[in-house]
C-alpha cells in the first residue's frame, strides 16, 4: 500500500503539485517590495544621508570653524580653512567634504558643538561624475537650506536620546 | 523552374561544403561543413519527394551523429598541421580511390540511362505517402534484415556496457527514490523531554 | 490559400504568386510571434516576481507592458563585443543559427484549422529534426567563445539535449500511434471533437508528464538550466555574448519554449479544438484556443522556474536515461498493445 502511495505520488508529481499550491498562495499575497522611486519606506530620524551645513533662523551660518569635525573625521574627508570675518566673528572660508571618501559614520555630526554639520535624510544624490561629489561650502549650505525642515524635525525627534 | 533552381542551389552547396570538409584548416570547421552537406542532402531528398528520408537524415546524422563528431573534434586537440604534412604521400592512393568511385558512378548512371528512365522507381507511388511506403516494405519484405540490424545494435550496446560497467565494493550510492519519498515523520521524532530528566 | 488565387488573379504566374503569398504568410506569422513573445517574456518575469512576492518590471509603460521593447532597444544599441581569440565567423553564426532554427520550426505548426505556413506530411518529424538541430547554436557558441565557462556550458547543454531528445522521440511515437499520421493537423483532428478525445486525458497521461519535463530539459529551462547555471557558470554558453547576438540567443530560447508549449497543446491538449464542442465555445476562432493553451503551458513553465530548485548534473542524466527512457519505451509497447487489443488502430 505504501508502495502504491509512493508510486502514485511520483506519477502525478505530487510534490510539484503541492509546491505549486504553495506558490499560488504567495502569488496573490500583498507584495513585500516597494515600488521604490515612487514609494519609500520610513527612515529613522538618525538616518545618515547627505551632509548639510545649517543656518540659524536669522540666516547666520552656524559653523564657527572649530574644526572638530575635520579632526574627528576617520576618512579625512573634511577640509576646513578659516579666518576672522569683518565683524570679528570666526567663520570658515572653505568647507569641503569629499563625498567619495566619506564613510557616513556621522562622527562629524556628533562632534559639532553648534549642530552646524549634519547628515540629512537625503539618500539619492548620485551623480554621473566624480567631480560633482567634491562638495564645497556653497553646496553644503544650499543642502542645509533645502532640507532644513526635515533636519530640524529629525534632530528634535532624536533629542531625548542624545 | 523554382524546383530546378532549388536543386542546383542545394547540389552546389552540397558539393562545395563537401570540398570544404576536406580542405578546411580547422577540424571544427570541417565538421560544421559536413553538417551543412548533410543538411543540403536532406533538402535534395525533399526535392525528390522523399521527405521521410530527409527528416530521418537530419534527425539521425545531423542531430545525433554529427553532434558526437563535433564533441570528439572539439575535445581532442588535434594537431591538424601534422596531419596535413602527410597529404602528398597519401595523394596517389586517395586519387586512385576517388577515380574508382567516379568510374563506378559513371557505370551506374550509364546502365540506368541505357535501360531508360522509365525503369526508375518513382519515390512515391501514387496514393501512398512515402512514410507509409517505407513502412510497408521495411516491415514486410525486409523485416528479418531490419530485426538483424536491431540485434547488431543491441549487441554493440551490450558490449559497450560490459566493457565499461564496474561494480566496485564500498561505493556509496544515492537512492533518489528513497530520498524523495522520505516524509517528516520518518526523519524527525518529537520527544517531550521533562526538565531534569533528559531524553 | 486564397492569397495564391488573389495574386494569380492579378496576372502573376502561379509559381510566383505562390512564393509571394507564402512570403506574406511567413512575415505575418513571424511578426505576430515575435510581438507575442515580447509580452510572454514580460509575463514570465511577472509570474516569477509574483511567486516571490515582488512586483516585477513595472516602469516602462503601464504595468511594464513595454519592458521587452525597451530591452530590445537596449540590446540592439549596445556594442557587440567579440572576445579576443574567438573564432569570429562561428561566434557570430551561432546566435543566428539558434534564432533561425527556432523561427523555422514554426513553419509547420498549425495555429488554427488550416492556418499553417507549410502543411507537410512529415510535420512532426520536421519539428523533431529542427529541435534536434537547436543544440548546434549552443555548441558553436560555446566553442567559438574561447572561454572555459562557455565551453563547459555548451558541453553540458549538448549532452543534456541529446539525452532528452531520445525520450521526446518515444513520446512522439506514442502520440503518432494514436493519430496514425505524421501530419500535425491530422494529429489535432484525431483528438476531436472535445476534451474527451484529448490525448492527455487517457492512457497517454504519463507521456504528457514526461513530455512536459523533457521539454523543460530540451529548452534549458529551470530546473534543468545547467548550461547557463547562473551560480556556477555565470551564463554558460552565452557568457561572452553581448548586444544583438545575445538578444538572438535569448529570443531563440524563448521561441523554443513557446514552441514546446505549442507542441504540448497540439499533441496532448487538442491544439485549436475547444474543450467542449457547444455553441459559444466552438464559435471562438481556433487560433484563440491554441493561444490560450500555449499561454497556460507557458505559465506552467514560468511556475516551474519559480518553484523547482536546479537539478545536479548526474541527477539530470539519471532522470533522462534511467527513468524517462525506459518508461517511454514501455509505454510505446503498452500503447501499441492497447490499440491492437481494443481495435482502435487508426488506418
Amino acid at each position: 500500500m505504501a508502495w502504491l502511495d509512493r508510486t502514485a505520488r511520483t506519477i502525478f508529481l505530487w510534490d510539484f503539485v503541492m509546491g505549486f499550491a504553495v506558490a499560488m498562495k504567495y502569488f496573490f499575497r500583498p507584495k513585500a517590495t516597494l515600488n521604490y522611486p515612487f514609494e519609500r519606506s520610513a527612515l529613522s530620524p538618525r538616518f545618515r544621508g547627505e551632509h548639510a551645513l545649517r543656518r540659524y533662523a536669522s540666516g547666520e551660518e552656524r559653523c564657527i570653524a572649530c574644526k572638530l569635525c575635520e579632526a574627528v573625521c576617520p576618512a579625512q574627508a573634511i577640509t576646513i580653512e578659516a579666518e576672522p570675518r569683518e565683524d570679528g566673528s570666526r567663520r570658515t572660508t572653505r568647507y569641503d567634504i569629499d563625498m567619495v571618501k566619506c564613510i557616513y559614520c556621522g562622527l562629524c555630526q556628533e562632534a559639532c558643538p553648534v549642530d552646524a554639520i549634519v547628515e540629512g535624510p537625503n539618500l539619492d544624490f548620485s551623480v554621473e561624475t566624480r567631480e560633482e561629489l567634491y562638495y564645497d561650502k556653497a553646496r553644503l549650505l544650499a543642502n542645509g537650506d533645502r532640507w532644513e525642515r526635515e533636519i530640524a524635525k529629525n534632530l528634535e525627534l532624536d533629542a531625548p536620546y542624545r | 523552374m523554382i524546383a530546378t533552381l532549388a536543386f542546383y542551389l542545394f547540389a552546389a552547396i552540397t558539393i562545395l561544403s563537401g570540398l570544404m570538409v576536406i580542405s578546411a584548416r580547422n577540424p571544427v570547421h570541417s565538421v560544421l561543413f559536413l553538417i551543412l552537406a548533410f543538411f543540403n542532402a536532406a533538402a535534395l531528398f525533399v526535392l525528390l519527394g522523399a521527405e521521410f528520408l530527409a527528416m530521418i537524415l537530419v534527425v539521425v546524422y545531423v542531430g545525433a551523429v554529427a553532434v558526437l563528431f563535433l564533441f570528439v573534434v572539439m575535445m581532442l586537440d588535434i594537431d591538424f598541421g601534422g596531419l596535413r604534412r602527410g597529404v602528398m604521400t597519401y595523394l596517389p592512393l586517395g586519387a586512385l580511390i576517388g577515380l574508382l568511385l567516379l568510374v563506378e558512378l559513371a557505370v551506374g548512371i550509364w546502365t540506368v540511362s541505357e535501360r531508360g528512365a522509365a525503369n526508375l522507381a518513382h519515390p512515391t507511388p501514387e496514393g501512398v505517402s512515402n512514410t507509409e511506403a517505407i513502412g510497408r516494405i521495411l516491415y514486410t519484405d525486409y523485416v528479418f534484415y531490419f530485426q538483424l540490424a536491431g540485434m547488431v545494435l543491441l549487441v554493440a550496446m551490450i558490449g559497450a556496457i560490459v566493457l565499461t560497467l564496474r561494480h566496485r565494493p564500498g561505493v556509496k550510492r544515492q537512492s533518489i527514490a528513497a530520498q524523495v519519498h522520505r516524509r517528516p515523520k520518518d526523519a524527525i521524532e518529537i520527544v517531550d523531554a521533562k526538565p531534569g530528566q533528559g531524553v | 490559400m486564397a492569397l495564391v488565387e488573389f495574386f494569380s488573379s492579378l496576372g502573376l504566374p502561379y509559381g510566383w504568386a505562390w512564393v509571394l503569398s507564402q512570403g506574406i504568410l511567413i512575415l505575418v506569422l513571424s511578426v505576430v510571434l515575435l510581438v507575442m513573445l515580447a509580452f510572454l517574456l514580460l509575463f514570465d518575469r511577472k509570474v516569477w516576481a509574483a511567486v516571490q512576492m515582488r512586483r516585477g518590471p513595472n516602469v516602462v509603460g503601464i504595468f511594464g507592458l513595454l519592458q521587452s521593447f525597451a530591452d530590445f532597444i537596449k540590446f540592439a544599441t549596445k556594442e557587440a563585443v567579440i572576445p579576443a581569440g574567438a573564432n569570429k565567423g562561428v561566434y557570430l553564426l551561432a546566435p543566428l543559427l539558434a534564432f533561425v532554427l527556432a523561427m523555422a520550426s514554426w513553419a509547420v505548426v498549425p495555429v488554427g484549422p488550416g492556418w499553417v505556413v507549410a502543411d507537410i506530411n512529415v510535420g512532426i518529424l520536421y519539428l523533431f529534426a529542427i529541435s534536434s538541430l537547436g543544440v548546434y547554436g549552443i555548441i558553436m557558441g560555446g566553442w567559438a567563445s574561447n572561454s572555459k565557462y562557455a565551453f563547459l556550458g555548451a558541453l553540458r547543454s549538448a549532452a543534456q539535449m541529446v539525452s532528452y531528445e531520445v525520450s521526446i522521440g518515444f513520446v512522439l511515437i506514442t502520440v503518432l500511434l494514436f493519430a496514425g499520421s505524421l501530419n500535425i493537423s491530422d494529429i489535432v483532428n484525431s483528438q476531436g471533437p472535445d476534451i474527451r478525445g484529448w490525448n492527455a486525458f487517457g492512457i497517454l497521461f504519463p507521456m504528457f508528464v514526461i513530455f512536459f519535463i523533457s521539454a523543460l530539459a530540451e529548452t534549458n529551462r529551470p530546473p534543468f538550466d545547467l548550461p547557463e547555471a547562473e551560480s556556477e557558470l555565470v551564463a554558460g554558453f552565452m557568457v561572452e555574448y553581448s548586444s544583438t547576438p545575445y538578444l538572438l540567443f535569448m529570443v531563440g530560447e524563448y521561441l523554443n519554449i513557446v514552441l514546446m508549449c505549442a507542441m504540448l497543446s497540439i499533441l496532448f491538449f487538442g491544439g485549436w479544438l475547444p474543450p467542449i464542442d457547444i455553441w459559444p465555445l466552438n464559435a471562438v476562432p481556433g487560433v484563440l484556443w491554441l493561444i490560450a493553451k500555449v499561454v497556460f503551458f507557458f505559465f506552467m513553465f514560468a511556475m516551474v522556474k519559480a518553484i523547482v530548485p536546479r537539478y545536479r548534473y548526474d541527477q539530470l542524466m539519471r532522470l533522462g536515461w534511467k527513468v524517462f527512457l525506459p518508461t517511454s519505451l514501455v509505454w510505446v509497447i503498452l500503447t501499441a498493445g492497447y490499440l491492437i487489443v481494443f481495435d482502435r488502430l487508426p488506418v
